[in-house]
């Protein structure tokens, strides 16, 4: 590859950098002691990930441009590799600044919320998480995937159960996500079984090849059935999100800023790669799965997900099912089979981030400084926190589709979308879950600014620490810019789709 | 103390060679069913099977709980670091070819050799760390790190 700004050195081997200098840091992070010294180690990892994501990025940019690296210098299809295309290279830069920014907020609020000799344990677990979810990312080998979905989710489960000093019931969230996430994780496993059975190959632009001169092989029909139903539930796709909203709202405010903005996008990735690139040209069942399947369930999400979420007294648990909402906005862009309709879902993705992003870490900032997650808590937070309950505000307005912010930009692209595929239906859904989130938006944003706060919080206000501060200041800020000067996230999108489209047609 | 006589006596004779057997199967996995894994697992056993015979406060004086926490990480380190030191001998990651200067497949048997280590002392300390956990529980409450 080109290099960009590294030196050729570093940047003919960014992709293999990225996964692994996360992962060997976890390593350091846990055999030392001091909590500090492995959050510094984690932002080197992250930092370090954040820098060779961009990299990776700008050289993606060019139309057509595939990073492929041989790992252990077995060359592909043999061997396994790491293949990144505009649409990855979207997903690691968004998975390496999101993931940043949480992490400079988890200083304090890890400090805070997890007990002093277990931090660099958290630290270790998180950077493990972290180069899963980029190795998921980057691989371009299906039981590679597999093993690196397996290495984030276990993680995953154990960073979750962390949250249980605050409340016992992480235990039992976090548990409930380990049997859903290990069924999926098979399903994953028996689907990439039955295409390996078929085609005889790991590597998943060789099984593209390979499936598109059989034509109508059920066997590999069945494949694609098993690993939808699999990376369904990582991605919480409606009805299989049982998981997702206890896991969101006991988890550590880190932990849940963190995975709502990236690991569900990551497993939403999947979805796309393995729809477009591996199973392209079986279009009449792939697309009918799309159709007849995903876009149902997707809308089914958005509706009931959204009502659910107006009936949550507990914040962190209202934004989860709106999470699972939002999830179904992204697969309706994805079943509309247009490369409109997927581009719309790449943007809804990267903005979903930005907004619940914002939402979660002043969710973390108020619990850091007041102990809260009820919304009869929130009583008067305006006038205690102006800056937080700001962001807060702009990240809410966000979610609704609010003019000015990234979320009027996304649900605009979307129908726009959804009438270009003559689908006013799916119009009307979107319209209909964008005025149930205005209600539960609408209760929590009442409480906090219109109802005047207690005496003792009026007597004691809280000053928020800059390591909260800045990143909210930047995903808050993040909401509003996007919404105005939208060009470089609706590009990205749309090269993204069109690379996932592309590498489908011509494997 | 276990008072059984023929168990201490036969566990004592038996711990060395299950510890010979362990390194036997790391060693030779290059060239046989095996490898760091399943060493693992046999090196773990026995320190398991010494707790059994002889007692929690032995085993841990044997193997202090710290040990299992340094060997878990130290484990992934190694299997990273190599890698990384493929990386920097200038090939790719993982690459064992190019840790052999020449070239030769030489290369090829240092780096499964140095990876299977890294994986045995990952194992080892995993399944010591998990017998302690559950074993200790009664007594301290919270030893999941030992």
């Amino acid at each position: 590859m080109e290099p960009q700004f590294l030196p050729a050195a570093i940047a003919a081997h960014a992709p293999a950098l990225l996964v692994m200098i996360p992962l060997i840091l976890s390593a350091p992070a846990a055999m030392i002691t001091s909590g500090r010294a492995a959050w510094v180690m984690a932002l080197l990892g992250v930092g370090a990930a954040l820098v060779l994501a961009a990299e990776i990025f700008l050289a993606t940019r060019a139309e057509g441009a595939v990073l492929s690296y041989a790992m252990g210098g077995w060359e592909p299809p043999f061997g396994i590799e790491f293949r990144i295309d505009a649409l990855n290279a979207a997903l690691l830069l968004l998975l390496g600044s999101t993931g940043f920014l949480a992490l400079l907020f988890a200083g304090p609020s890890v400090a805070d919320e997890i007990s002093r000799q277990k931090q660099s344990l958290f630290y270790s677990a998180f950077l493990i998480c972290f180069a899963g979810l980029a190795g998921v990312a980057s691989t371009g080998d299906a039981f590679n995937l597999f093993v690196f979905l397996e290495i984030s989710s276990i993680a995953t489960y154990a960073i979750i159960a962390m949250g249980w000093s605050n409340d016992r019931q992480a235990l039992t969230a976090s548990f409930n996500y380990l049997v859903m996430g290990t069924i999926g994780a098979t399903f994953f496993v028996i689907g990439a079984g039955f295409i390996y059975m078929s085609t005889g190959t790991l590597n998943m632009a060789d099984m593209g090849r390979a499936i598109a001169e059989m034509n109508g092989n059920r066997a590999v029909e069945v494949g694609f059935a098993f690993i939808l139903v699999g990376i369904g539930l990582k991605a919480a796709l409606f009805p299989l999100h049982q998981w997702l909203p206890n896991a969101y709202a006991y988890a550590p405010n880190f932990v849940t800023t963190f995975l709502a903005t990236t690991a569900t996008k990551i497993a939403f990735y999947v979805i796309i790669r393995f729809r477009y690139d591996v199973f392209s040209i079986q279009t009449g069942f792939v697309t009918n799965a799309m159709l007849w399947v995903i876009t149902p369930l997707a809308i089914a999400g958005m509706l009931v997900a959204s009502t659910q979420a107006l009936f949550q007294n507990n914040v962190r648990r209202l934004f989860a099912y709106s999470s699972v909402a939002q999830v179904g906005y992204m697969m309706l862009g994805l079943g509309m089979a247009t490369s409109l309709g997927l581009s719309a879902g790449m943007l809804h993705l990267t903005n979903h981030a930005m907004m619940k992003g914002a939402l979660f870490m002043a969710l973390g900032a108020f619990a850091l400084s007041y102990g809260i997650r009820r919304i009869a808590d929130f009583k008067g937070l305006g006038q205690v926190m102006p800056m937080t309950s700001a962001a807060f505000t702009i990240g809410a307005l966000s979610l609704v589709g609010v003019p000015f912010t990234v979320g009027f930009i996304s649900k605009f692209y979307l129908i726009q979308a959804a009438l270009d595929a003559g689908w006013w239906w799916a119009v009307a859904a979107i319209l209909i879950s964008s005025v149930i989130a205005v209600f539960y938006v609408y209760r929590i944003l009442v409480a906090i600014w219109v109802t005047p706060p207690n005496e003792a919080r009026k007597a004691s206000p809280k000053r928020v620490p800059l390591a909260i501060a800045v990143p909210l200041a930047i995903l808050a800020g993040a909401n509003l810019v996007f919404g105005v000067w939208a060009e470089p996230i609706v590009d990205m999108a749309r090269a993204a789709a069109d690379a996932a489209i592309a590498a489908g047609v011509n494997p | 103390m276990n008072p059984y006589v023929v168990l201490r006596v036969v566990s004592k004779l038996l711990i060395p060679l299950i510890f010979l057997f362990g390194f036997y199967v790391h060693f030779h996995g290059e060239y046989s069913p095996g490898g760091g894994f399943s060493a693992g697992v046999v090196l773990g056993v026995g320190v398991i099977l010494y707790a059994l015979i002889f007692g929690m406060d032995a085993a841990r004086k044997a193997v202090p709980p710290w040990w299992a926490r340094i060997g878990m990480a130290m484990g992934a380190f190694i299997f990273a670091g190599v890698g990384f030191v493929s990386l920097f001998m200038g090939g790719n990651f993982l690459d064992y070819t190019a840790l052999d200067p020449n070239r030769t497949y030489l290369g090829q048997h240092l780096g499964i050799v140095a990876v299977e280590f890294g994986v045995r002392m990952s194992v080892t300390a995993v399944i010591i760390a998990i017998f302690y956990a559950f074993a200790g529980r009664e007594r301290t409450g919270d030893t999941a790190e030992g």
